[in-house]
């Protein structure tokens, strides 16, 4: 059985009187794509579990417009931007945590010119300070010794040079953490961004997906660690083209910390 | 009649620098056809960058193996322009190495220019064959044939030649300085420390001097009028790196490389749409009548900015983007490489165009479609890896993407796909058909 988790929006804090120590941003993959919707549930539990004081935008969250600029409709995400930023503003929004680094990218790099500057902040960088600050706890439960690699998400990695957090939580799960060949500042795209997510790939001899999905199977792995709902859905799609569904698991870090304790 | 030597060679020294400024003025001039972009800010970080990735060539140690052989040919390169420097000294007032009063000092200098120009000799032969013999893969591409691959090459024999002359003139010198032949020996013993020429003198050893002094005359001229024909041939080849990657690094985007610019003719746009008090019937404003409408994006090189432009020019086709390029390596059409090398060929194609018509006569071509697909823009999945990968702080990125906004913005000349993902942007906020008002469904889901 499952219970309704309990996610406060800005509005009834608003209503209320009150404003939350961080809103999280929980982007257009992480409320509606299925499998990004646990991803975003054990966030919110972990959220709980650190007693953080937060809340989501709900209904008056709309996409960043990440996608159509990276497609070169700058119109649509300037039309985007400025909606979201009227909103974030009126409820004098600091600090916005997501689970997503093309959200994370777009809100910490691009908004502050359209007049939206606020401090952003990747969900693993958000859970690296609550443990460190002593309100989470991380530890290995049923991934200790589990072979894991990461696979770096551009966004976080290369655009925005976020790499430990995610390596350092993954070494908190007292994981085995092996590295692909390329990862890192050399790591390869999973091949969804730049608006790839929503298209057909150009002809070509391979997709990127299973290019990617091979480095990471040479690590020999248990499971492979995202920290992207989209890098995510390329692996899963590239594990299964591989037929490693049963043996190999595609996971966000945000899900191991909570299955390890069980929440 | 003893001058003409002198005279000569100062004739051929202004030749070949007059001709190479002219050059580089029409690069210039080019290079300033692009869109104005602020790069004068953060002078300190610009500084540093430069300081870093071109002086100190910390972006190309990153492949040890060529970025280690880069280094050798690099540091020959500069220091031996100090020997240059006295070689021109010498041509123009006929003196014999002018800067041998240095003593100790100068044997040491000539002793290390030997030894860097046998270094480089053997790094161009090693350049050589990964090229020619070992055929590694990011020379192969299909944007690499025929004049692109030869060019490669003919600097790689221009660097051979020219060391070898070198050390011969030197070997030269060196047996007339211990033959006591007059103008090259000096009482107080042997002038420069020949490490590596030392070995070349012995083929000298039967020869009469008049002989020698003709050898020793002959590499010498030749050498300096190659290098002057180097200089020349910079500007018809991909190597104006060696001179660009100074303002090219130093010009670079210092945002996090996940930022894209904001155009601000949309801006513009948005803001007055989202203005409440903006009147739509409102008379434009005096002369604005006269302006054209900013074009959205770019269809051609005029269209890109100069910083990007600079980028072009100095893209010396190394392709270290494009074997790190996703979409390349799964057998896609994009090549970040050839994106920079067809921004830089059509530039230039516009810049004869406009010393040939003094100014710019339309040609009916234009950087998208005659040069880049839409096939090779739509295929990059904005990754980075390009920009990462540049020893040089070149973005095929940001060309990629202004190209996309005119395809997108211009002639709503985007994939179908990518046409429905806008759609749904626009009228429910999400990618996906979801109706905004079901965002926050998951919390009551099981």
């Amino acid at each position: 059985m499952s219970e309704a988790l309990n996610v406060p929006t800005m509005a009834e804090y608003m209503a209320a009187g009150k404003r939350p120590e961080v809103l999280f941003w929980v982007g257009c993959a992480g409320s509606f794509d299925d499998r990004a919707k646990k991803i975003t549930k054990a966030f919110v539990k972990l959220l709980h579990k650190a007693k953080v004081d937060f809340a989501v935008l709900g209904t008056e969250e709309s996409c960043t417009g990440d996608p159509a600029k990276r497609a070169g409709n700058e119109f649509l995400f300037q039309m985007q931007a400025v909606t979201n930023i009227e909103v974030l503003n009126a409820y004098e929004i600091k600090k916005v945590v997501t689970a997503c680094p093309h959200c994370f990218n777009t809100l910490k790099n691009e908004y502050p010119a359209l007049g939206g500057t606020y401090d952003v902040i990747h969900h693993t960088q958000f859970l690296k300070s609550l443990m460190e600050e002593g309100r989470l706890t991380v530890e290995g439960g049923q991934y200790k010794g589990k072979r894991i690699t990461f696979h770096d998400p551009c966004y976080l990695g290369r655009a925005n040079n976020v790499y430990e957090a995610p390596r350092e939580l993954l070494r908190k799960l007292e994981v085995e953490l092996t590295e692909m060949k390329r990862c890192k500042r050399n790591g390869l795209c999973c091949g969804a961004g730049g608006a790839q997510m929503f298209k057909e790939p150009e002809p070509g001899n391979k997709d990127v997906n299973v290019e990617r999905t091979e480095d990471a199977l040479e690590t020999k792995p248990d499971i492979i660690a995202a920290g992207c709902p989209f890098c995510n859905t390329m692996m899963t799609d590239g594990v299964k083209s591989k037929e490693k569904e049963a043996s190999i698991a595609v996971m966000d870090i945000a899900e191991m910390i909570a299955n390890a304790q069980d929440l | 009649m003893d001058y003409i030597a002198n005279i000569l060679f100062v004739i051929l020294l202004v030749l070949g620098i007059g001709y190479f400024t002219r050059n580089i003025r029409k690069v210039i001039r080019n290079i300033r056809l692009g869109r104005d972009i602020d790069r004068s800010d953060r002078k300190n970080e610009r500084w540093k960058q430069m300081a870093k990735i071109a002086l100190g060539q910390t972006k190309m140690v990153r492949r040890p193996i060529a970025g280690i052989l880069h280094l050798i040919v690099y540091l020959g390169f500069i220091i031996i322009n100090i020997e240059v420097l006295e070689i021109i000294i010498d041509g123009v007032f006929g003196t014999h190495r002018v800067f041998s009063f240095l003593g100790s000092t100068y044997n040491f200098l000539i002793g290390s220019f030997e030894i860097l120009a046998f270094l480089v000799l053997i790094t161009v032969v090693i350049f050589w064959i990964r090229r020619n013999i070992i055929r590694l893969k990011r020379f192969l591409s299909p944007e690499m044939k025929g004049w692109p691959k030869m060019d490669g090459n003919v600097i790689l024999y221009f660097e051979v030649v020219l060391m070898l002359l070198f050390l011969i003139m030197n070997a030269a010198d060196f047996k007339l300085q211990l033959l006591e032949t007059p103008h090259y020996y000096d009482p107080a013993g042997v002038m420069g420390s020949f490490p590596i020429s030392q070995f070349i003198k012995p083929q000298f050893d039967n020869m009469a001097v008049s002989t020698i002094i003709l050898i020793e005359r002959t590499a010498w001229w030749l050498h300096i009028i190659g290098i002057l024909l180097f200089l020349n041939y910079l500007y018809f080849s991909k190597h104006l790196h060696i001179m660009l990657a100074f303002p090219n690094t130093f010009f670079a985007d210092l945002n996090p490389q996940g930022s894209l610019d904001n155009l601000e003719a949309v801006t513009n746009e948005v803001m007055l749409m989202m203005d409440p008090e903006a009147d739509p019937f409102a008379a434009p404003a005096e002369g604005s009548e006269d302006e054209e409408p900013a074009k959205f994006g770019a269809s051609d090189v005029t269209d890109l900015n100069w910083a990007q432009l600079l980028n072009s020019y100095t893209c010396t086709e190394c392709g270290r983007c494009t074997s790190e390029c996703p979409a390349n390596q799964t057998g896609k059409k994009l090549s970040p490489r050839k994106i920079m090398m067809d921004t830089r060929d059509r530039l230039q194609e516009v810049g004869d165009n406009i010393d040939k018509n003094g100014s710019f006569v339309d040609d009916g071509k234009q950087l998208l479609n005659d040069y880049i697909t839409p096939e090779e823009l739509w295929a990059c999945t904005s990754c980075n890896a390009c920009v990462e990968a540049c020893p040089v702080s070149i973005s095929p990125l940001s060309i990629i993407i202004d190209m996309r906004r005119y395809l997108v913005m211009e002639q709503s000349a985007a994939p179908t796909d990518l046409n429905n993902m806008m759609s749904n942007i626009e009228n429910n906020g999400a990618p996906w058909p979801f109706n905004q008002m079901d965002r926050l469904n998951w919390k009551d889901e099981a």
